[in-house]
């Protein structure tokens, strides 16, 4: 079998007395689309946490790539290829558009202690950002100041983030937690274009169970921190501890 | 080229590049249009304030970032050009030696500063600079013997600098060594606040406004945030040193009340904000309004007091000794009305 990507092996964190996850072990292969499911609290995004380094482990390990970055910070993932979406939003409100996604390109060329030259004035960051919003259809709000955007705008922005920094394993939480109706296709197919296109490794918290069934390649299943269920998307739906733990009353709202 | 050398960013409002105009012009030929010592010692500490304010503002306004040392960083420049003018007598060397001593200091005890408090919380590193900055003032005055204490150092600088190098005269204005000096003043004040500028507009900067904002998110796209803010505190506390070198040429005399004081500390705060953080031009205003202020309020309460010499209380209330009352007075309303700045409210519009 070849290396998987990205690997966690025990991945164990607790808080007090509380084990938030729970010896969870799984590989994810390059190209593969996971969706990571179950019912609040499960532990979603407390692993997601501990892949991307915000939290750090109590137990177990992360491996990128075959190589142990468990103890690694998080901008050091970040520059070793795990790209990271927030629930939450969480961009820099007092700065444009335009500026947030510039800032995500100048980080990845590695220009951040460049002291001297005019930032407005570098041509080819622009363009790739500009070429980002273009993408996820948000030219005209450029100049617009983050924290004056509409919240679906934000969500948008936030994976328009992600985008600019084209890790090799993308990691969405919910990314279209608290959007209308209206808006959250867009961002899943922007999320279903990267598929497609880019080829990249995507791990995805989605509550949406039709589009799990269309976009994912695998699913995996956490109920109380644990991996409850691992595998392609129409066998885990059929199993009935997840049928029970969390699609039950979820599947009614669909 | 205009844009370049405020690179890219402009006052962005008419009534803010008339007033900032106003002050470049006033500061470029003061020996000529204020003639007098005092007026010529209020421009100078104009120009030397608007760059410890600038540099503060990079780490306040930028980073996001408390320092209660910044007048320890200005005191290790002027003692700097202090002590080595005292050490190798009277010299241009000396000042270089000085100078170049001085600001390298002041990025060392910044940076070390900065690796212990910074990697933890923000607020732990302004608890070590106050900690720091009271230990660098008590061991500035218990070390009389090289410092000279309390009472300071007095020491001579090249004679070209001095009021006794003398030139002639132009549009009735004694051409001296003070006047040169003036000038050296204030170019090399234009010189690093346009460094400044530069610096805030830069990649760098942008990074530095990244981190103010969200630091958590900063780190998430791959920027190392304790790095970025160590390499803002030594850069600030390296320009701080420079216009306390500027300081000391100036007043060929350095103590601890002129440059290491917590009053001087206190005095850069209220710069900043009345100014407006985050802006860098804030330091112009910042600076020029509350040096103007401390410098001519006195006399002006006094010439008010004078003419409303006939009426109750009045008098009372512009009596000269009040006017620190008057000064906290237009602090509080500045912030009040001005909660931005006096730039932040201009370029709003509003």
């Amino acid at each position: 079998m070849t290396q998987p990507l990205l690997e966690s092996r025990d991945l164990t964190v607790r808080f007090g007395g509380h084990v938030a996850v729970d010896a969870v072990s799984c590989a994810f292969a390059a190209g593969e689309l996971t969706a990571i499911v179950g019912p609040n609290g499960a532990g979603k995004t407390t692993y997601f946490n501990l892949i991307s380094g915000q939290i750090a482990a109590s137990a177990g390990q992360v491996l990128l790539r075959g190589e142990d970055i468990t103890r690694q910070s998080v901008a050091r993932r970040c520059a070793g290829g795990l790209g990271r979406a927030f629930q939450l939003t969480n961009l820099f409100p007092d700065l444009t558009t335009l500026e947030n996604v510039r800032l995500v390109i100048q980080a990845r060329r590695a220009k951040g202690f460049n002291l001297l030259s005019m930032a407005a004035s570098d041509n080819d960051l622009r363009d790739a950002a500009l070429a980002v919003l273009e993408r996820v259809r948000m030219t005209a709000l450029r100049d617009t100041r983050v924290s004056e955007l509409s919240h679906g705008n934000q969500r948008k922005l936030e994976v328009a983030m992600l985008i600019a920094l084209d890790p090799a394993v993308y990691m969405f939480d919910e990314p279209t937690a608290g959007m209308s109706a209206d808006e959250a296709p867009v961002v899943l197919d922007l999320i279903a274009g990267l598929k497609a296109e880019r080829d990249r490794t995507i791990l995805l918290v989605e509550h949406k169970m039709d589009v799990i069934r269309t976009l994912a390649d695998r699913i995996i299943v956490l109920h109380n921190g644990a991996l409850a269920a691992d595998g392609p998307p129409g066998e885990v739906m059929a199993m009935e501890v997840v049928q029970e733990a969390y699609m039950g009353k979820d599947l009614a709202l669909v | 080229m205009l844009t370049r050398l405020l690179s890219g960013d402009r006052p962005r409002s008419l009534v803010l590049t008339v007033i900032l105009l106003a002050i470049l012009g006033a500061l470029a030929f003061a020996p000529f249009l204020f003639p007098g010592v005092r007026s010529l010692e209020t421009a100078a500490r104009i120009c030397i304030f608007i760059v410890l304010v600038a540099s503060y503002d990079l780490l306040l306004g930028y980073t996001g970032i408390v320092s209660f040392a910044h007048t320890m960083f200005f005191g290790l420049g002027a003692y700097g050009v202090a002590l080595a003018s005292d050490a190798m007598g009277r010299g241009w060397g000396a000042l270089a030696v000085g100078t170049v001593a001085g600001a390298l200091a002041a990025a060392v005890l910044a940076a070390v500063i900065g690796m212990f408090s910074l990697r933890v919380r923000a607020i732990f590193f302004a608890m070590i600079t106050l900690a720091v900055a009271s230990a660098v003032a008590v061991l500035v005055s218990q070390l009389s013997a090289i410092t000279g204490g309390e009472d300071g150092l007095n020491y001579s600088i090249p004679r070209e600098l001095t009021p006794a190098f003398r030139l002639g005269e132009v549009m009735g204005v004694r051409i001296n060594g003070k006047l040169l000096n003036y000038y050296l003043v204030f170019t090399c004040c234009l010189v690093l606040f346009l460094v400044l500028l530069r610096v805030v507009n830069s990649p760098f900067g942008r990074v530095l406004q990244a981190i103010r904002e969200n630091e958590f998110r900063a780190e998430a796209i791959g920027y190392r945030v304790v790095y970025y803010r160590i390499i803002a505190t030594c850069l600030s506390a390296s320009v701080a040193a420079l216009a306390g070198s500027l300081f000391a040429i100036w007043l060929r005399y350095v103590g601890p009340d002129t440059t290491l004081s917590f009053t001087i500390m206190l005095d850069i705060l209220l710069m900043v904000v009345i100014g407006g953080m985050g802006t860098i031009y804030g330091a112009v205003i910042g600076a020029a309004i509350f040096v103007l202020a401390q410098n001519y309020l006195q006399t002006l309460m006094g010439s008010a007091a004078e003419a409303t010499a006939g009426l109750p209380l009045v008098p009372d209330l512009l009596n000269p000794d009040r006017w620190l009352l008057w000064l906290g007075v237009l602090f509080i309303l500045s912030v009040y009305f001005f909660p931005t700045g006096i730039v932040g409210r201009l370029r709003t519009g509003r």
